[in-house]
């Protein structure tokens, strides 16, 4: 049978037209195209990769910034509290310090007045003392002339007084 | 789409009309219709090549014969119609002796027996495989161009059915069966692929760039077998002729008598002549009903002209049913013929340490194939 009995000129020409198409795609044809397909192969990978970790890394991003949300919160109330506490520790210092300036210049006023007490007695008993002398002499003019023993008179009398 | 449709309807009623010439040229002639002759003149080679819709005008195409005395190069409508050509000292013609067993050969008469020289002719299948060559390494040049142009832009319309079929091919089959080596024997796969496919579809059209009975012819299937089998045995593995020679089997399988190294070595070849017959076979198949299909219309037309009317019109629907199932074919035989060279390949490059994988990643798809 003619169809089972390979030709020769055929196969000689079938080795040499395969040569010739493996060479010519080999050279200008697969090079480009497998690397085409291939590296695009690769960036889809790549990109499927890169979604995946940007959603991951966006669902930690969300988590961690509603951590620093949490976390400023607490920290706000902190301070609040803080000021709070500082406040009336302000107002207990001024209280205290104004309490103490009161009782200075009350302090300074009694001593003010003791002083001026203690001057107008002296005022008193000078002028008293000299009242007294004058209203002696006085009395004492018409009733005594040994200006000595009045004077011890008066003097006695002045003591007496004084120790009252 | 319509304007497709309409394409491939009348390269379809294209196919039926050259048969329809040598019917009618034939009962003009006076003779019978040989149904055998004109099926094996379809599907075998010639040395020229039809014109359509005339079955007795062919293209002379080149014969190159080295014949007793030397190199002979002439046309071969010289030798036509069975006509004597004498070139120098030499006498040629085409056999016509059914007996000689070089019917339809070129034949050189020597003391007045008929020779076969030693003839490398560019007959209708060298030439049809030329075109075919042309023809896919135009289509893959032109998409490698596309990729350098344009990146990793993908390419549209058919362009991006032939990128379709590079990556089916190549992600499908190579990378998925070879792994790490696919990028070393992809070249070879792809361009297997695309040959044979190109070849296939080629011969499904009718008329003149097409029509040749390539991949139905075993020459061709073989030298493509032969390819596969030089791949997978020149780049085989040391643990794959270990295999071989030295199989993982009970010692009383393998000496004192070879039994189980024989069994492997006739392995190695039973490969090849698979893949040899099943595309040849296949193709051939397809060709051939078609080609019955169509000649039944002219037998019965000879019994009684209303049977031959009928028969038309069944006829003339399956043979386009045929040759639409022969486009799916093409495709398959040019998948199944890539996918079984790939699982060869991949059986001569197993190592040591990963061979049950390996194994067990290519027997599925061994299975499938089967």
């Amino acid at each position: 049978m003619e169809l089972f009995t390979p030709d020769f000129g055929l196969i000689f020409w079938m080795f040499v037209a395969f040569a010739v198409l493996f060479f010519i795609l080999w050279k200008w044809a697969w090079p480009v195209v497998l690397k085409t397909v291939d590296s695009r192969a690769d960036l889809i990978d790549k990109g499927v990769e890169y979604a995946q970790s940007a959603k991951e890394q966006l669902d930690h991003a969300r988590e961690s910034a509603q951590a620093v949300l949490d976390d400023v919160r607490k920290q706000q109330a902190d301070i609040l509290r803080e000021a709070d506490k500082l406040k009336t520790q302000i107002v207990e210092q001024a209280r205290s310090a104004a309490q103490v300036e009161a009782q200075k210049v009350m302090d300074s006023a009694k001593m003010q007045i003791e002083q001026q007490q203690k001057e107008a007695q002296l005022q008193f008993r000078n002028q008293v003392s000299e009242f007294a002398l004058q209203i002696a002499s006085k009395v004492v003019k018409n009733e005594m002339q040994d200006q000595k023993a009045q004077t011890r008179l008066v003097n006695s009398m002045l003591d007496e007084i004084e120790s009252k | 789409m319509t304007r497709y449709i309409c394409i491939l309807l009348l390269s379809l009623f294209m196919c039926a009309v050259p048969a329809n010439a040598s019917g009618t040229a034939d009962e003009s002639h006076g003779d019978k219709i040989n149904p055998k002759e004109i099926i094996f003149e379809h599907l075998g080679d010639g040395y020229g090549w039809e014109v359509p819709f005339n079955h007795h005008k062919r293209i002379p195409l080149p014969i190159i014969v080295f014949g007793s005395d030397g190199l002979h190069i002439f046309s071969s409508a010289r030798v036509t119609d069975g006509q004597v050509y004498k070139d120098g000292n030499a006498t040629f013609k085409i056999s016509t002796d059914e007996e000689g067993g070089h019917h339809g050969k070129l034949v050189e008469i020597v003391d007045g027996k008929e020779v076969r020289p030693f003839d490398i002719s560019i007959t209708k299948n060298v030439c049809a495989l030329f075109l075919a060559v042309i023809f896919v390494a135009s289509l893959l040049i032109w998409l490698a161009r596309h990729h350098k142009a344009n990146g990793f832009k993908a390419p549209r319309k058919g362009l991006g059915a032939i990128e379709a079929l590079v990556t089916f091919i190549y992600d499908g089959v190579i990378k998925s069966t070879l792994h790490d080596k696919a990028r070393k024997f992809a070249p070879y796969l792809l361009t297997v692929f695309f040959f044979i496919l190109g070849m296939n579809l080629l011969g499904l059209i009718v008329v003149f760039p097409g029509g040749a009975n390539l991949t139905g012819n075993i020459a061709v299937t073989l030298v493509l077998a032969i390819l596969t089998f030089l791949v997978t045995n020149i780049w085989g593995t040391k643990h794959y002729w270990k295999e071989i020679f030295w199989p993982d089997v009970p010692l009383w399988l393998k000496f004192p008598l070879p039994i189980m190294p024989i069994i492997e070595i006739f392995g190695m070849f039973t490969k090849p002549a698979a893949l040899t017959v099943r595309l040849f076979a296949n193709m051939m198949g397809g060709h051939m009903i078609v080609l019955v299909l169509t000649l039944l219309i002219f037998i019965f037309a000879a019994v009684n002209p209303v049977a031959g009317g009928a028969t038309t019109v069944v006829s003339v629907l399956f043979s386009i049913f045929m040759l639409l199932i022969d486009v799916l074919v093409s495709f398959i035989q040019a998948y199944v013929f890539t996918m079984l060279s790939t699982i060869f390949i991949s059986l001569a490059q197993q190592h040591e340490e990963h061979k049950k994988d390996e194994k067990q990643a290519a027997a599925p798809a061994v299975a499938s194939a089967r």
